[in-house]
């Protein structure tokens, strides 16, 4: 039974109160994009077993989307963050690199 | 025989006796006592029967880790199955009946099973029942399945309440003994708010039994102190009957209070479930006595020494007057004495260990009791009661040394610490090798949502077995969980504990040592599940290496205790057949709960009306009180038809559509979504949601829109109105309202952030009713208001207005086919509306229609449904509906999808209407048959029945269906399966069966 | 290996059971294998028997990180059906079930397969309409299953509340071949018979990286070192994407919690497995007298093996309406599971974009009951490059949008 900080609401959500939305900061690929980088974005998922940024909604609370950075292996949360932002913010990654150093992510480390 | 003592007994109130009934016979016994005491009391060793060979079973233990005492409790509503008698308080009036025995406990047909033991070994079932393959289902399976369960099958509705408790709290304490006391204490005084929960009703766990001092007084006093001192603090929430049931993740843990089991009939709900936030957790949650494993060890009177203690000293019951006390380690001396104290015999202890104990085997010496060191148990002797015991020495083989008389057998084969609720979430364990016991590695804790370790173990369970080290234990980290949890440091004194000193035990995993197979196969690890010594060492040999195939494969541990007093006796065993260190071979997983909570209070009270509980319109009573056939459509009722006196629910549909047709009919489209999309960027946004464009709609107009996934694929559809420049409303399908705008919000807040929208749900704010069929403007046009001719409200067109004094807003629109408004009035206001269209348009034949009419009336126009024309497979291309797909556009969701080469592809199932050659209607679901079978032998298909009705205008069978390029091969006959009959052939038709040019709506 | 039967067990009772040998090997690691599967669940056992006994290919190593049988096989609600509604998921799907039937026999070692019936019930008008569906489907597919009604439902399983209030049963899809097995004995089975043809099966050996060459897997690096092979499946359920990581690709895959809950035993009072698809749940009742109860998976990524406690409640609430009694029983345990769930919720089972590998994987909540049809199927992909039972299966579906989706009738795939 998870507990993430809504960022919008600034308070500690139970996971009753909200909706999980999968991996977060997917590139939506359209129209005049290839096969293989629309198959990507709609189907091909990291599900790593560690550090996954993923995407949940406030869902019984004030309705917004937000990001949270979370190991899928012992549910630690290294923070949470507005959706609208196309990568973690710096104290997000700041956060991860505290507790676990050394993790990478797309380009990030 | 076991009795009532005269003396001992503090638990139970002598001047309040009870009267109850075991198997119909009536006993009595005194309030405070437990069953198990009760039964004692009344010389009712023989409590149940074992799972697998049907053996007599006595009561071994006296709490929540008994697993020989279970019974079938109460009646009817009241009945429970497997009730503990260890942990099920006495009350006047109850009703006990023993389990798992054909026809009664005393003599049961099964244990015929006990006699063919040796053919019944460990898996047996997976080498035998094999042939012929009939068998299994047939004859094997129902026998053992008879055989096999413990309590009856409830039958009565369950009579009782249940409900949730939310609690918030920094700290919660499980267990209220003396450590747990302890932690409370110094938690509490920090500041925080703290969640105190003990299992049983009473508080001091072992100590008072034990005879601990603290501060220098009796342990009992030191307690009731201590509850005073916490029961003030209004920071503090203290509850007994309450079990610590589960830990989870990120803090949150459950508590299982049984608040009237006791106390039946008195009003209170059963049960309640506490679902408890907190930031720390800290365990007290005490010790388990192991069982030794000798041969005869499960027969009735053999009883774990404290248990026997705790008979005594609680509930002043002996269990026999003759015991013999078999052990390797100090504590059981201390039943013993307190059995000497009682007056009771104690003809002999028998020490594993060669040099025996300390000061409290010192104690049995000068009490005048027999010891003897190094000497254990080769047999016991008895049947349905012990009648004596058959000593040898521990080193040796077995070799009968001495035949003793005696009636019970205390054994202690030392204590297993508590560590359930440490491991739930991920805890892991050390093997403490000095006291050869599993504890909690204080280095590998759960870890909470911080990362940080959120649960603490303290006292016994954390391997500290005398009370000076468990209160010290529990003092500091009931500090540190307090800070952890952001209470401020302060100093509290530890309470100092007393007791006598303990010289270490000796591990004894098999008594005698050397213990022939003839012995160990009669050694029970498991006495509910009936695994034995031998069992497990099978299971080693046949290669069941890991602990969890061992467990599987025997059933150790799978009983209703779960192995609390089976698991480390027989991970020693295997450990020694596998020649491995005990914490190599490593444990089983511990799931919640501890111990198993009732469904009821899981379900708590969200059930009967308030599971689920219905959403309904305005008008809802109203159809009720009129026919109602309800029909459920998500979380909504709707009318599926209104039944007339007399009525069958098919003609009642038949009617309505001849008289909505013919001349006026009411439908509650309250429950259709109803979703306003505002704002300067709504019109961009629109065309990203719908297939086709809605941006260069005109306000006062409406449009027919589509909606795909991403994926393309059709989900939902309905009408779009502008209402100004900068506003839309959109109406979605009555299942799709939240959905439709989760979806809206999702694309706005996390693609398309920076475009200016609102989007707001509106559908509960409004209540809608179609007014459908040739009459409807005359009806309109009585009541008077707005103006609803064709000419300034047009077919397609909306306007807000006023009709018989009611504001609302009116859209042209048609599901049916038929001259049709769409009118809607603030939901408050809805039945009042409802009813003034009733009434008024009496004269022009009025009824009301439910769903089914509906479907009809669409399906006679070819109009498709989202769920039957679609089912999460259909692209809109596939309905003919590409008219509704802008090519316009460069971009909507679902318009990259539909370019995959699987889907821009002519070659698909596409939608036609499909009519039978005989008139009759086609089947729901049913499948056009094609030539020839695939290549896994399955007959080839071309197409699918979408819908299909008895069409009272057209006066026979119509369908849709979706069929292999269909509308290219319009006039072909197909054959569609019929369950249980020949296939059924159709013709492939338009689907618009009813008046094809549209002119009836357009008037 | 010593034959299974009611002599051999009299047998060794008359000798103290001494005579018992290892029911699967435990070999060290040979330097290579004509075929490596990696994990030793179900699908990866049932695998490598059908590679030796259908194609003779017995130079097989399964390797293990934990205990054969561990994951999923060993932690599900053992329901075996196949009355599922799109042709490629009733053909593999009735493979196995057929399979099953003499998979007792097959295998010398009792499974417990008891063709016990199972139904999925209507409580909904469009429920009624999607389960029609499936029963013509099936009749075409080979697959027998009838809608029957609620009195027939009510006749089936006594102790069912058919009258609602909230959903009232308004019928059911009734497969009466399909039921339940003994899940651990099915992976035992399956262990031991492969063991029986030489092949090997490593426990507790741990896939570490994945070696190639020119697009080709040469083997793997284990934690008892590097174990080449000619071919590779990888058949690792919840952890398929971590595999298919190691080897350099990516899956539509998400894996997450799913959960189930037993009750204590009690006497029989319930002879057929019921699904419950509108209230989300599904019971049946085990030989040993539990009622064993599956809900639904939790909405979020995890490997934790336990899920959220909701979800049980919820669970719990759906029985209790449908199966007023549930409410008088006490749960004993709950335990959790990590499922693979794909884009369009069915399997995978395809080559990959290394040559000569092959991967099993995306069964979700509704792996168990597919076993041996999965095993015969993947082996044939493996040992001739092609199988109509996986045909349908592969990866590149999701590039060109052609889905096999179940949930349009069950409105869940489990």
């Amino acid at each position: 039974m998870l507990i993430l900080n809504c960022p919008y609401c600034g308070r500690e959500k139970d996971e009753t109160e909200l909706a999980a939305g999968g991996e977060a900061h997917l590139k939506r690929f359209g129209p005049g994009s290839s096969d293989q980088d629309f198959e990507g974005y709609l189907f091909d998922r990291a599900n790593p077993k560690g550090l996954h940024f993923e995407r949940w909604r406030c869902a019984a609370g004030c309705g917004k989307w937000f990001h949270a950075a979370r190991c899928t292996a012992t549910l630690e949360v290294f923070g949470t963050y507005k959706a609208q932002t196309l990568e973690p913010p710096k104290t997000i990654r700041d956060a991860i690199t505290a507790k676990r150093p050394g993790w990478s992510w797309r380009n990030f480390s | 025989m076991s009795t009532r003592l005269a003396s001992h007994g503090r638990l139970i109130n002598r001047a309040h006796a009870v009267t109850f009934t075991f198997n119909g016979r009536v006993m009595n016994g005194f309030e405070g006592d437990t069953l198990a005491a009760s039964l004692l009391a009344n010389d009712q060793m023989l409590m149940g029967r074992s799972f697998k060979y049907h053996r007599p079973r006595g009561v071994v233990a006296s709490g929540g880790e008994e697993p020989n005492a279970l019974i079938n409790l109460g009646v009817e509503g009241h009945f429970e199955p497997n009730a503990r008698a260890t942990t099920t308080e006495t009350f006047n009036g109850l009703t006990a009946a023993s389990q798992n025995h054909f026809p009664t406990l005393e003599f049961d047909v099964a244990a015929i099973n006990s006699k063919v033991a040796r053919f019944l070994p460990a898996g047996f079932y997976y080498k035998m029942f094999i042939h012929p393959r009939s068998f299994w289902k047939h004859v094997y399976e129902p026998i053992i399945r008879k055989s096999a369960g413990l309590g009856k099958a409830p039958k009565a509705r369950d009579a009782d309440k249940y409900e949730h408790f939310y609690h918030f709290c920094e700290v919660m304490v499980v267990g209220g003994g003396i450590a747990g006391l302890q932690a409370a204490k110094t938690a509490a005084a920090t500041g925080v708010r703290v969640l105190l929960v003990e299992q049983t009703a009473h508080w001091g766990g072992r100590a008072p039994v034990d005879g601990v001092r603290i501060e220098g007084m009796p342990a009992e006093e030191w307690i009731a102190a201590t509850l005073a001192d916490l029961a003030v603090r209004n920071n503090v929430v203290i509850r007994n009957r309450t079990q610590g049931s589960g830990v989870y993740d990120h803090g949150y843990a459950l508590a299982y209070e049984r608040i009237s089991d006791h106390t039946p009939g008195d009003g209170r709900p059963r049960h309640r479930l506490w679902r408890v936030r907190c930031k720390q957790i800290v365990t007290a949650t005490g010790a388990i006595e192991r069982p030794l494993s000798f041969a005869g060890n499960d027969i009735p009177g053999v009883m774990l020494a404290a248990a026997v203690r705790d008979y005594v000293v609680n509930f002043g019951v002996s269990p026999g007057d003759r015991t013999v006390v078999v052990t390797n380690n100090d504590d059981a001396y201390r039943t013993a004495l307190t059995l000497k104290q009682a007056g009771l015999e104690v003809p002999v202890i028998l020490d594993a260990r060669a040099e025996g104990g300390g000061i409290l085997m010192a104690e049995a010496l000068a009490a005048g009791i027999r010891v003897e060191l190094g000497r254990g148990i080769a047999q016991v002797l008895g049947g349905k009661r012990v009648t004596g015991v058959q000593i040898c020495a521990q080193a040796g083989e077995g070799s009968v040394l001495e035949e003793i008389a005696c009636d019970v057998v205390a054994m202690s084969g030392g204590w297993s610490p508590v560590v359930h609720l440490w491991s739930h979430c991920g805890g892991k364990l050390i093997w403490d090798l000095d006291q050869a016991m599993f504890r909690p590695d204080p280095n590998q804790p759960p870890l909470g949502a911080d990362g940080a370790g959120f649960v603490r173990v303290v006292g016994l369970a954390n391997g500290h077995l005398r009370s000076a080290a468990a209160l010290a234990d529990a003092a500091a980290q009931g500090a540190a969980a307090a800070k952890a949890a952001g209470g401020k440091a302060k100093k509290t004194a530890v309470a100092k504990g007393e007791d006598a000193e303990e010289l270490p035990l000796a591990p004894v995993w098999l008594m005698p040592q050397g213990a022939s197979y003839k012995l160990r196969s009669k050694a029970w690890l498991d006495f509910q599940n009936d695994v034995k010594v031998s069992d497990v060492q099978l299971a080693a040999q046949e290669g069941f290496e890991s602990v969890e195939h061992a467990k599987r494969y025997t059933t150790l541990g799978m009983a209703t205790d779960q192995g609390k007093l089976s698991n480390i006796n027989g991970l020693a065993i295997l450990s020694k057949a596998l020649n491995v260190d005990i914490p190599d071979v490593g444990t089983t997983t511990f799931r919640p709960p501890y111990t198993p909570i009732s469904m009821a209070s899981l379900a708590g009270e969200a059930r009967g009306e308030l599971f689920q509980p219905i959403r309904k319109t305005p008008m809802h009573d109203w159809h009720d009180s009129h026919g109602a056939d309800w029909e459920p459509v998500a979380g909504w009722r709707r009318t599926y038809a209104y039944l007339q006196p007399g009525e069958s629910v098919h003609q009642a549909v038949q009617r309505e559509v001849i008289n909505t047709r013919e001349k006026l009919g009411l439908l509650d489209a309250s429950t259709l979504g109803k979703i306003v999309v505002k704002g300067p960027d709504a019109g961009k946004f629109l065309d990203m949601m719908y297939t086709n464009m809605m941006s260069n709609l005109k306000p006062g107009r409406c449009r027919y829109g589509l909606m795909c996934s991403e994926n393309g694929f059709l989900f939902d559809d309905g009408v779009v109105a502008r209402i100004d420049e900068q506003t839309w409303l959109c109406h979605t399908t009555s299942g799709g309202a939240d959905r439709i705008h989760a979806h809206m919000e999702e694309w706005l807040q996390t693609e398309w952030w920076d475009w200016n929208v609102w989007v707001v749900n509106i559908t509960e704010q409004l209540a809608q009713v179609g007014v459908v069929g040739p009459n409807a403007r005359k009806l309109l046009e009585k009541l008077g208001g707005m103006d609803v001719s064709a000419e300034t409200l047009p077919f397609m067109a909306w306007a807000d207005g006023e009709i018989g004094g009611f504001a609302c807003r009116a859209y042209r629109i048609s599901f049916s086919g038929e001259l049709s408004y769409e009118i809607a009035v603030p939901a408050n206001r809805g039945l009042e509306f409802w009813e003034m269209l009733m009434e008024a348009g009496a004269e022009f034949g009025v009824m009301p229609y439910g769903t089914e009419c509906l479907h009809i009336m669409r399906a006679e126009k070819g109009f498709i449904m989202i769920g039957d024309e679609t089912d999460g497979t259909v692209i809109p291309q596939d309905l003919g509906l590409n008219w509704a797909i802008s090519k316009k556009k460069d971009d909507f969701l679902g318009k990259r999808a539909q370019q995959r080469s699987f889907m821009d592809n002519p070659d698909r199932w596409q939608l036609v209407g499909l009519e039978t050659l005989d008139g009759s209607e086609l089947e729901d679901g049913a499948y056009a048959i094609a030539v020839g079978t695939n290549a896994n032998g399955q007959t080839n298909t071309e197409g699918r029945v979408t819908s299909t009705y008895h069409s009272p205008t057209m006066g026979r069978g119509i369908a849709m269906g979706l069929v292999h390029n269909g509308p290219a091969r319009m006039g072909e006959v197909l054959s569609f399966t019929k369950i249980g009959a020949a296939p059924v052939k159709a013709k492939i038709v338009s689907q618009v069966f009813y008046d094809p040019e549209g002119e009836k709506p357009n008037v | 290996m010593k034959r299974n039967s009611v002599f051999a067990v009299a047998r060794e009772a008359m000798r103290q059971h001494s005579g018992w040998r290892r029911t699967w090997g435990n070999p060290e690691p040979k330097k290579l294998y004509d075929v490596i599967i990696i994990g030793a669940g179900g699908h990866g056992l049932a695998t490598a028997y059908y590679l030796g006994k259908n194609f003779g290919i017995t130079n097989v190593a399964v390797i293990e990180k934990g205990w054969l049988g561990g994951g999923n096989t060993g932690r599900n609600t053992t329901i075996i059906r196949s009355n599922y509604l799109q042709d490629p998921s009733a053909a593999i799907y009735e493979k196995a079930r057929s399979l099953y039937e003499d998979l007792s026999q097959d295998l010398n070692y009792n499974v417990m397969f008891s063709p016990r019936g199972v139904m999925m019930l209507a409580q909904t008008q469009h429920e009624i309409r999607g389960y029609q569906r499936t029963a013509h489907a099936n009749s075409l597919q080979g697959v027998k299953t009838e809608f029957i009604s609620p009195a027939r439902v009510k006749e089936l399983c006594p102790i069912m509340n058919i009258d609602g209030p909230r959903y009232p049963v308004l019928g059911a899809l009734w497969q009466a071949r399909g039921g339940s097995a003994r899940h651990d004995a099915v992976a035992w089975g399956y262990a031991r018979a492969c063991s029986d043809m030489g092949m090997h099966i490593l426990q507790k050996t741990e896939v570490t990286g994945i070696t190639q060459q020119a697009g080709m897997v040469t083997g793997v690096d284990t934690s008892r070192g590097h174990i080449g092979c000619k071919k590779l499946g990888m058949v690792v359920a919840g952890h398929a994407s971590a595999v298919a990581e190691m080897a350099g690709f990516q899956l539509p895959i998400e894996s997450v919690p799913l959960q189930a809950l037993v009750s204590e035993p009690i006497k029989p009072c319930m002879d057929v497995v019921v699904m419950a698809n509108t209230v989300h749940g599904y019971m049946s009742q085990s030989d040993k007298g539990e009622m064993v109860i599956g809900g639904g998976t939790d909405a979020y990524n995890a490997y934790t093996q336990r899920g959220s406690f909701h979800h049980l409640e919820e669970t719990v609430r759906a029985l209790i309406e449908t199966f007023p009694m549930v409410s008088r029983l006490k749960m004993l345990r709950h335990w959790g599971g990590i499922v693979d769930v794909t884009g369009d919720r069915s399997p995978i089972l395809s080559k990959t974009p290394l040559g000569n590998t092959f991967i099993n994987c995306g069964w979700g909540t509704g792996g168990f009951k597919a076993i041996p049809g999965s095993g015969w199927g993947f082996a044939e992909l493996m040992a001739k490059g092609e199988s109509p039972l996986t045909a349908e299966f592969g990866l590149d579906r999701f590039r060109a949008g052609r889905f096999i989706d179940e949930s349009v009738a069950a409105g869940v795939a489990h």
